[in-house]
């Protein structure tokens, strides 16, 4: 067995550190060793984005980086973005238009929503289905997804020119 | 799901990284943006007792754009690369491939230098270097050299990079005229069942110069130099584009998966390239 290194990890904003095999997946670290069980595994073939996390910028599936690879990283999940008292604004969307249904695709779906309303605040509804492809989900037929999404760029929108 | 147990470096060097590969031979694998070498390892169909990160290694990031000349570094991301509009202003069917390439989270990871030094011919980057006649400069003990993409691969999973080297950048000229990226698959994500890319050159009504290369339809890209051939000195119409995709059929070598049998894949090649080529006149 390789040697076991040592692995700093900002989570939500909380510092981690602990000794891990470097082969580790990130996905499980994160469930498994610090008890952030949102983000979930749901293929072995990195296509479905239910592990998806948001590591440095980037929307990263974290069945596809090894825990090594992460060493240092910055990450937020699912549980990062809201509480149930205060949802972020897509959580709070995605209630309201139905964007979900057993729940398992919904921690990944709605991180890499926020990202990529972060870099396109204005999506036109084939720019929202594009830009949510490497995400699977097996309930919703994605339509209420979709309305989710915009709903919330709608609302982030009136929110930040009321601001300005 | 489970890869086998490796020892895990992060070479901050080129150097660094060359002496790790000399060092384990073999045993060693360097990793990019980890997005084909992970699931393999996942399915234990690639065993790396040794794993070199060069995600510390600043000298392979970047685009240089140099007057005409265009330098992509190894890890270069799908992402970066699609973001730069520069890049997109001077090489256009570059960010036209990308976006085709897998999906928003894979091309957050996947590098350019993976794309094209993996070896397999799903990858849709190989085919686009043979069409834009890149220049692949690899890096070993001995310093670097440079291969033409067209001369690079040998067979699915063989290219002539040796162990000991790594592919440090990707290198062209600014292409001139119309172009397009055109990729039949079964899903986003998903390896092309067939793809063309062309680049093409204009001039008074005729093609002056045309480039063609196939993705995923033999066990390497499949520059095909006489299906270019045969469109240049005509006005690219139906004949013409009979022509190129008659030429392009002989050059190529599918073999049937779940993405089809052989003649369903040389149809779908037949149609790509007639619209690519289609695209690329109507942009040129």
């Amino acid at each position: 067995m390789a040697d076991k290194m040592h692995i700093k990890l900002k989570v939500n904003g909380a510092d981690h550190e602990f000794l891990a095999e470097p082969r580790e997946l990130l996905i499980y670290a994160l469930r498994e060793r610090l008890g952030i069980t949102g983000p979930h595994v749901g293929c072995d073939t990195s296509h479905c984005g239910a592990c998806t996390v948001t590591i440095d910028g980037k929307s990263v599936k974290s069945c596809t980086m090894f825990v090594a690879q992460a060493n240092g990283a910055d990450i937020t999940t699912i549980e990062g973005l809201g509480s149930p008292d205060a949802l972020h604004v897509l959580q709070e969307k995605f209630r309201e238009h139905h964007g979900l249904q057993c729940g398992f695709c919904t921690p990944g779906m709605i991180t890499r929503a926020v990202k990529l309303l972060e870099e396109n605040p204005n999506p036109s509804e084939e720019e929202v289905r594009f830009g949510m492809a490497g995400n699977l989900c097996r309930c919703t037929g994605y339509q209420n997804i979709v309305k989710s999404i915009l709903a919330a760029a709608a609302e982030m929108n009136t929110v930040k020119e009321a601001a300005e | 799901m489970i890869p086998a147990a490796f020892d895990y470096y992060r070479p901050s060097d080129i150097a660094g990284a060359i002496a790790l590969l000399q060092e384990h031979g073999d045993d060693a694998r360097v990793i990019a943006g980890g997005h084909s070498l992970i699931p393999m390892m996942k399915l234990r169909m690639a065993e790396v007792p040794h794993l070199i990160d060069l995600q510390d290694i600043a000298s392979l990031k970047g685009i240089t754009i140099s007057g005409e000349r265009i330098t992509l570094g190894a890890m270069v991301t799908q992402h970066e690369l699609i973001d730069s509009a520069e890049l997109a202003a001077k090489a256009p069917i570059l960010r036209e491939a990308a976006l085709q390439i897998a999906d928003p989270q894979v091309r957050y990871m996947g590098t350019v230098g993976g794309n094209v030094a993996n070896g397999d011919p799903g990858n849709d980057m190989p085919g686009l270097m043979q069409c834009l006649d890149a220049d692949i400069t690899l890096t070993g003990p001995d310093g670097s050299r440079t291969v033409a993409a067209r001369d690079y691969y040998e067979a699915a999973y063989m290219t002539d990079r040796e162990d000991d080297e790594i592919l440090v950048t990707v290198s062209f000229d600014a292409p001139k005229g119309g172009y397009a990226y055109e990729k039949q698959k079964r899903k986003i994500g998903d390896y092309a069942t067939a793809a063309a890319a062309v680049q093409l050159v204009k001039e008074g009504g005729s093609v002056a110069s045309a480039s063609i290369a196939m993705t995923n339809l033999s066990d390497t890209p499949v520059w095909s130099e006489a299906a270019g051939a045969a469109l240049v000195g005509t006005a690219c119409d139906a004949d013409a584009v009979k022509s190129a995709v008659a030429a392009m059929l002989n050059d190529i070598d599918p073999t049937e998966d779940n993405r089809g049998p052989v003649a369903f894949k040389r149809h779908a090649a037949g149609i790509v390239l007639a619209r690519a080529i289609t695209r690329a006149w109507d942009r040129a």
